[in-house]
């Protein structure tokens, strides 16, 4: 089969091409250097190209230019420098013939890159070539501009851009539109001129220009909300007759992707309509349709389906958020999807289905996804079992189901089940006693059956230290329930176990040699035994169990009197309060992940973080005991600035400020704070808990209940003095919720100057707030030319007034007094 | 798409191609860290990797590895179906494609990954389409070259 490249070769070789004297031809060239056996003679073979090309550059020979160009090129992408070929490439695209052209423009785009200002020569090149009748010309310029434009050669040759857009050649018309994506990246403000563009390109029926034209308009949303909004009204109806005319067209094998058409088309129109139906409720409807037929007609076995699988289901989440009925209509299609073959498939489609979990449809889907845990692969499961959790504890209207799934759960993925899920659950068995025989005795049914499940075997193990007579004495049966007889040995036997199997995890092995000692103390006769079971981890190489083992056998044996004190039944877990925690933990966590990368090391952008609700700042841990302290409650981030550590120790500024990273996430957790016990603190406006989201292992020793809660100090962040200011008023702002008004502050004090920050608030104004600035000299010399400055992050305007003079005089003789105007745009996010 | 990068077994570099501000020296940083990544995992690996935030898909035929990296919100299935849809036409063009052929005509390769991608956007889903243009990119090319190496025959036939 000749191919065209065949014909090509053949042809050249027919017209005999008379050798050139000044060098050997590309296929030569990279031919002697492949045959190079060492680093040193390719080296040598690449040196004496380069002096070859060097000359005929210094000469000036026209003819051999493009061939030297691509000798150069390769050179290049072995890793040489070439950079004395840069004016070359220029005077190849000056040239007049179409191969010059073709190869300059290679080599600017492989040598060159935005930042040179080579670049900027280019230009007048560019747009002659843009303008060229010839429309492969036109071609390689809008390629190339495409690629590496920067932003003032955007500017510049935008509106060529444009005319091009409205040409007749399809091919142009293509290119046209890549290339002004690139340009509206560079320059956002030039999306409006494109606008009307991208729209009437839409109408066309050539799928590499509709390819294009959708991918232009997805830029121009990303960059601009007028476009946004523009589109939105007149492309709806289109973009979704394309999508439907492309799923039902018939087998077109120009287009076609095994078997599915135009797989590349479908995405991006798919990808299209999630930015324009986000937030806006009619578009939603008239896409929900269309994209359960997408879903439903895609296979799933093929890549190409998979990938618009995929989209559609990305674009259903979102959907949801505006419609959440029309969704369940699809949720049959969607269960299928969890169980599809594809591992990024089955991820969508089971956070669609988590968002879908609501009241009604919780129990049939846990038992599906419960049903589905024993098939799926094991990275799987984490995320599985992980959702499964939080939906049954958001969902569990009764204790009774929630303790069943919980079960089922760890008995068949024990191993992925997360620490504070048990914890939870442990939290949540101690509370309901009427339930906890039941659970003893199913755990330890459980633990017969799946022993190596190691949260499983913490939980059943706890809870039969805790609940052992329970236990033994079957008491508390619920109703159906079969009485099952298990001894006190038995009951050591399981913990024994345990112990044994699992004696290579430290957390296991320290929870059942408390069991065991739970159990001695509650079961006397047993004792003996288990007084030797300890006794045999008195030498357990790791040092938490040899610790454990050496202490408990010690009680064991002397203290035979306070034991049964020492092991009483725990206290009951306050629920209300760990769910706080745990609420504000996961929060916490999740902005520190979103923080993290948004936190700059200079820490400037704290106070961005102070404002918005998604970064609850992770402030010290003051547990049920109030400690009242002013244990430096700060936030923390990642890259700790003590920059201004002295600011803090100014009187009086620490618990309000520091305590202010209130944000407004406070409204979101006001009313769980309002069930935990919160004493404020000064009655200062800062309300007061915040947990840090760290949580430490919390070993699960015989201690106190306070053990589940995370004792972490966070490094005190302090802004720089003028974020100073802005955290405060972006406190106040926030605050202001409750208070109008906020005590004034010394913003700034040191040897030599104090300043004194007072402010005011409009009472029907919430976002403005006026502060009244005082500079006292301390020192016993005059500040003459005296001028303060203040810099706000981008969410607030600030408004300064003159100062009421420049000289402050000394010794606090009188003081300088200046106002500020700060409006927060983000008040209340 | 931020980057395409062709890489054979042993490393070596056949192609590359940026779409995003690289400098010189951030380019070999980059090339080297990829190579050392991609072309230390196993074949039964996932096709995708994580790096640096952003995503790079790979793919291998015979021995060169063909990488695309793009952002953490792109779609990675839709960029390998890219890949093949590449590497489809780069077989359409010579002719049962291997790794000598782009070696020693590696400016049609670029000139071929320039009538897909532009922008790191793709531009034209058809295979028929791409080739056509090609062939009449090449078909300009052999009537210059032609006529530059053979102006008697042409003058007197005009």
């Amino acid at each position: 089969m000749d191919t065209v490249e065949k014909i090509v070769e053949d042809f050249a070789s027919d017209i005999a091409m008379s050798p050139f004297s000044s060098g050997t031809r590309l296929r030569d060239m990279i031919r002697a250097i492949r045959a190079c056996k060492t680093a040193a003679e390719e080296r040598a073979v690449v040196r004496r190209e380069c002096a070859a090309i060097r000359t005929a550059i210094s000469e000036n020979e026209p003819e051999l230019r493009h061939r030297n160009m691509a000798k150069l090129m390769f050179i290049h992408m072995l890793g040489y420098p070439t950079h004395f070929a840069q004016m070359e490439c220029l005077k190849l695209i000056a040239a007049a013939g179409y191969p010059e052209k073709r190869v300059g423009y290679l080599g600017l785009m492989l040598l060159l890159d935005e930042r040179q200002e080579v670049l900027m020569l280019v230009t007048n090149s560019l747009k002659q070539d843009l303008n060229h009748p010839n429309q492969f010309i036109v071609g390689l310029a809008l390629c190339a501009l495409g690629n590496i434009c920067s932003a003032e050669m955007a500017r510049d040759l935008s509106p060529e851009v444009e005319r091009l857009m409205r040409s007749r050649e399809v091919n142009t018309k293509k290119k046209a539109a890549l290339c002004s994506i690139r340009i509206v990246r560079k320059v956002p403000d030039l999306a409006e001129n494109f606008m009307a563009l991208a729209a009437s390109l839409l109408k066309e029926k050539h799928h590499g220009v509709l390819i294009s034209a959708i991918q232009l308009c997805t830029e121009l949303c990303n960059a601009s909300k007028d476009a946004l909004e523009y589109l939105r009204k007149n492309c709806i109806e289109g973009v979704v007759r394309i999508l439907r005319d492309v799923s039902n067209s018939s087998y077109a094998p120009e287009y076609d992707v095994s078997g599915i058409a135009d797989p590349f088309l479908q995405i991006r129109v798919l990808k299209l309509m999630r930015i324009l139906g986000q937030g806006d409720a009619d578009c939603s409807e008239y896409m929900n349709d269309i994209l359960a037929q997408v879903s439903t007609k895609t296979e799933s076995n093929k890549n190409a389906g998979n990938a618009i699988l995929y989209v559609a289901l990305n674009m259903l989440m979102r959907a949801i958020t505006v419609d959440a009925l029309a969704v369940q209509r699809h949720r049959a299609t969607i269960l299928e999807c969890v169980k599809d073959a594809d591992a990024s498939i089955r991820k969508r489609a089971l956070e669609l289905v988590f968002l879908l979990v609501n009241d009604t449809n919780a129990k049939p889907l846990t038992k599906e996804l419960i049903d589905y845990i024993n098939i799926a692969d094991p990275d799987f499961k984490g995320d599985l079992t992980a959702k499964i959790c939080a939906i049954v504890e958001k969902f569990s209207q009764e204790k009774l189901w929630y303790l069943d799934q919980m079960f089922k759960v760890l008995s068949l993925a024990g191993h992925h089940v997360k620490d504070d899920v048990c914890h939870a659950l442990i939290v949540v068995l101690s509370n309901a006693s009427e339930l906890q025989g039941y659970s003893v005795r199913s755990l330890y049914k459980a633990l017969q059956a799946y022993g190596k499940q190691g949260s499983l075997v913490r939980v059943a193990v706890w809870c039969i230290g805790e609940y052992g007579e329970m236990l033994v004495n079957n008491v508390g049966m619920l109703d159906g329930e079969e009485p099952i007889t298990v001894t006190e040995s038995d009951a050591v036997d399981a913990v024994e176990v345990a112990l044994n199997c699992h004696s290579a995890d430290v957390t296991t092995g320290a929870m059942c040699l408390v069991a065991l000692l739970k159990l001695s103390s509650r079961f006397p006769s047993t004792s003996e035994r288990v007084k030797q079971i300890v006794a045999q981890n008195k030498e357990n190489v790791v040092l938490e169990l040899q610790q454990r083992s050496i202490e408990f056998s010690s009680i064991i044996q002397r203290h035979q009197s306070i034991r049964p004190s020492l092991l009483e039944r725990m206290p009951v877990l306050d629920e209300a309060s760990y769910l706080l925690k745990r609420a504000t933990a996961t929060q916490a966590t999740i902005s520190a992940d979103k923080l993290a990368p948004a936190i700059t090391p200079g820490g400037l952008k704290l106070p961005n973080g102070v404002a918005k609700p998604t970064s609850a700042p992770l402030a010290d841990l003051l547990d049920l005991s109030s400690d009242g302290a002013l244990a430096s409650t700060t936030a923390s981030t990642t890259t700790p600035n003590d920059f201004l550590q002295d600011l803090l120790g100014i009187g009086g500024v620490s618990s309000s400020t520091a305590g202010v990273p209130s944000t407004a996430s406070t409204d979101i957790l006001m009313d769980l704070l309002s069930i935990g016990s919160s004493p404020s603190q000064n009655g200062a406006p800062v309300t007061d808990f915040h947990h840090s989201g760290q949580e430490s292992k919390p070993v699960p020793a015989v201690p106190e209940a306070i053990d589940l809660l995370a004792e972490t100090k966070a490094t005190p962040v302090v802004p720089q003095a003028m974020d100073l200011l802005d955290g405060l008023s972006s406190s106040t702002s926030v605050s202001g919720l409750e208070k109008t008004a906020h005590p004034s502050i010394t913003a700034f004090q040191s040897a030599t100057l104090k300043i004194t920050f007072d402010f005011k608030r409009q009472p029907g104004n919430p976002r403005e707030t006026t502060i009244h600035a005082t500079f006292t000299n301390l020192t016993s010399s005059t500040f003459t030319e005296f001028i303060f400055q203040a810099a706000v992050p981008k969410f607030i305007q600030l408004r300064l007034d003159p100062a009421s003079g420049n000289t402050v005089p000394a010794n606090g003789n009188g003081s300088v007094t200046q106002g500020l105007n700060i409006t927060n745009n983000q008040q209340g996010q | 798409i931020n980057f395409v990068l062709l890489i054979s077994r042993q490393g070596k570099v056949r192609l590359t191609k940026w779409y995003s501000p690289y400098t010189q020296k951030e380019r070999t940083k980059v090339i080297r860290e990829l190579s050392g990544l991609i072309l230390a995992r196993g074949p039964k690996l996932c096709n995708f990797v994580e790096w640096r935030g952003y995503k790079v898909v790979y793919r291998r035929y015979a021995s060169l590895y063909f990488c695309m990296c793009i952002d953490a919100d792109d779609n990675e299935l839709e960029v390998l179906e890219i890949i093949h849809h590449f590497v489809e036409i780069l077989d359409r063009y010579f002719g049962s494609v291997c790794e000598l052929d782009l070696i020693f005509n590696f400016h049609k390769a670029y000139y071929i990954l320039d009538e897909i991608l532009i922008a790191g956007e793709l531009q034209e889903s058809s295979k028929k389409n791409v080739a056509r243009l090609i062939a009449a990119q090449v078909g300009i090319l052999t009537f210059v070259e032609l006529i530059l190496e053979n102006p008697l025959f042409f003058m007197i036939n005009l």
